[in-house]
């Protein structure tokens, strides 16, 4: 593997879990439990939609082969993906996204504080950019576990039930690749598996403030980086790619 | 060929009428979105930098961009994106700040930085009468940068401009 290689892999990823999880997020629109919910979840998923474009966009450069970000997204099959499994389940219901946003945006708030010191330019600007972002959607699901945590019995049970059935799914985020070993060596990636304790201690600390079990249980369940996905990738493809599948090149 | 009878100072001076799309009483200059233009045997490179990734304005201010640089007879113009330094309010200046609050907008009140995990805590003045006394109604408001605000004292529902 060369390390333009290993690089477009990484974007590939990095950008895969952005766009995935600005899908499932924008599946929000109209559906908030209220208003200024509706507008907070589709606000965030903007914010993912444009980091999955910039990751994207670059790693088609990388790719060499006069590609778009657009047909990075349209034209790859679910095994030529590689989000994390956690960004594709479900919306479910709003703790259920609350838990699953807690969960992502606390990796990424670490991943990318390290991504802006990338000895990688390009990410490095992203990383930069995106950060401050994640603080808001790390503050935002913090905020939301404090109060469906502490609110009645029935959001408390919501959200652990929630934060039960979503854990198998956090490990995979820690999980290093052949690609990923590289380009950390090189200071371009960071060594995901480093961040894990971090992780877990900031999930902690809200969860318990929450009043929330944290679970012991250790299976994790992993895949996605390596294209093995659950069944929801191929729904949520079919219906992302529909236009560019029915009209092939069609563009607005 | 490249029209030399621009040079970097009148291209800016040109740009620097532009209007925020979702906040028209201020330019993309007086926001810091606009950051430089190079000249080049290629043409004119504008340098543009997104408030927010996904903000949806920046299509339609390359848009502007080009079509100001038309009007002035220059057809040899691209955009350029670019991240970094990534855009932070603390570049807007106190006479921006106070066209927001003139246009009904708060202001951000302190360094993009600082108490970020604590947005609860932060002061926010009403823009219609002034009053501290205000209350975070959501993180998240009309536009990816805003957030929602209402005044305790006038009963005012506004917009804040979130430190980023």
């Amino acid at each position: 593997m060369t390390q333009q290689e290993a690089l477009y892999k990484y974007l590939l990823r990095l950008g895969d879990n952005a766009l995935i999880q600005s899908y499932r997020l924008s599946e929000w629109c109209s559906r908030g439990p209220i208003l200024e919910e509706d507008l907070a979840l589709t606000n965030i998923a903007l914010d993912y939609i444009g980091r999955a474009q910039n990751l994207l966009q670059y790693a088609a450069a990388i790719e060499g082969k006069g590609h778009s970000a657009d047909h990075l997204a349209y034209r790859r099959a679910e095994h030529q993906y590689y989000n994390n499994l956690i960004t594709e389940m479900p919306r479910g219901d709003f703790a259920y996204t609350i838990v699953k946003q807690l969960f992502i945006s606390t990796f990424e708030f670490l991943l990318y504080t390290e991504l802006c010191h990338s000895k990688d330019e390009a990410i490095a600007g992203i990383a930069g950019k995106a950060i401050k972002e994640v603080r808001y959607h790390w503050t935002h699901s913090r905020d939301w576990c404090y109060r469906l945590g502490k609110g009645t019995a029935f959001s408390n049970d919501k959200l652990q039930q929630a934060v039960n059935d979503l854990w198998m799914y956090t490990g995979e985020q820690f999980e290093m690749g052949a690609e990923e070993e590289m380009l950390s060596a090189e200071g371009i990636a960071f060594d995901n598996k480093a961040l894990q304790s971090k992780w877990l201690e900031m999930v902690s600390t809200v969860l318990t403030a929450s009043n929330i079990q944290i679970p012991t249980e250790s299976y994790m369940q992993t895949g996605g980086r390596k294209g093995v996905h659950t069944e929801n990738m191929g729904h949520i493809l079919a219906e992302m790619q529909y236009l560019q599948r029915a009209y092939p090149d069609a563009t607005w | 060929m490249v029209n030399t009878s621009f040079n970097k100072k009148e291209i800016l001076t040109l740009l620097s009428e532009i209007k925020d799309p979702e906040i028209p009483v201020v330019t993309i200059e007086e926001m810091g979105m606009l950051r430089d233009v190079i000249i080049s045997n290629n043409g004119y490179e504008v340098l543009l930098t997104p408030t927010y990734t996904g903000c949806p304005a920046m299509g339609i201010i390359e848009q502007d961009i080009l079509s100001t640089l038309q009007d002035a007879g220059i057809s040899n113009a691209k955009v350029t994106m670019v991240f970094a330094p990534a855009w932070t309010t603390d570049w807007m200046s106190e006479s921006t700040k106070e066209k927001l609050v003139q246009f009904g907008i708060a202001a951000p009140v302190h360094s993009s930085c600082v108490n970020w995990l604590s947005p609860r805590n932060v002061e926010v003045s009403c823009p219609k009468c002034g009053s501290k006394n205000t209350k975070i109604v959501a993180q998240f408001g009309s536009t990816a940068c805003k957030a929602l605000y209402s005044c305790n004292d006038c009963q005012e529902p506004f917009d804040y401009f979130k430190c980023h």
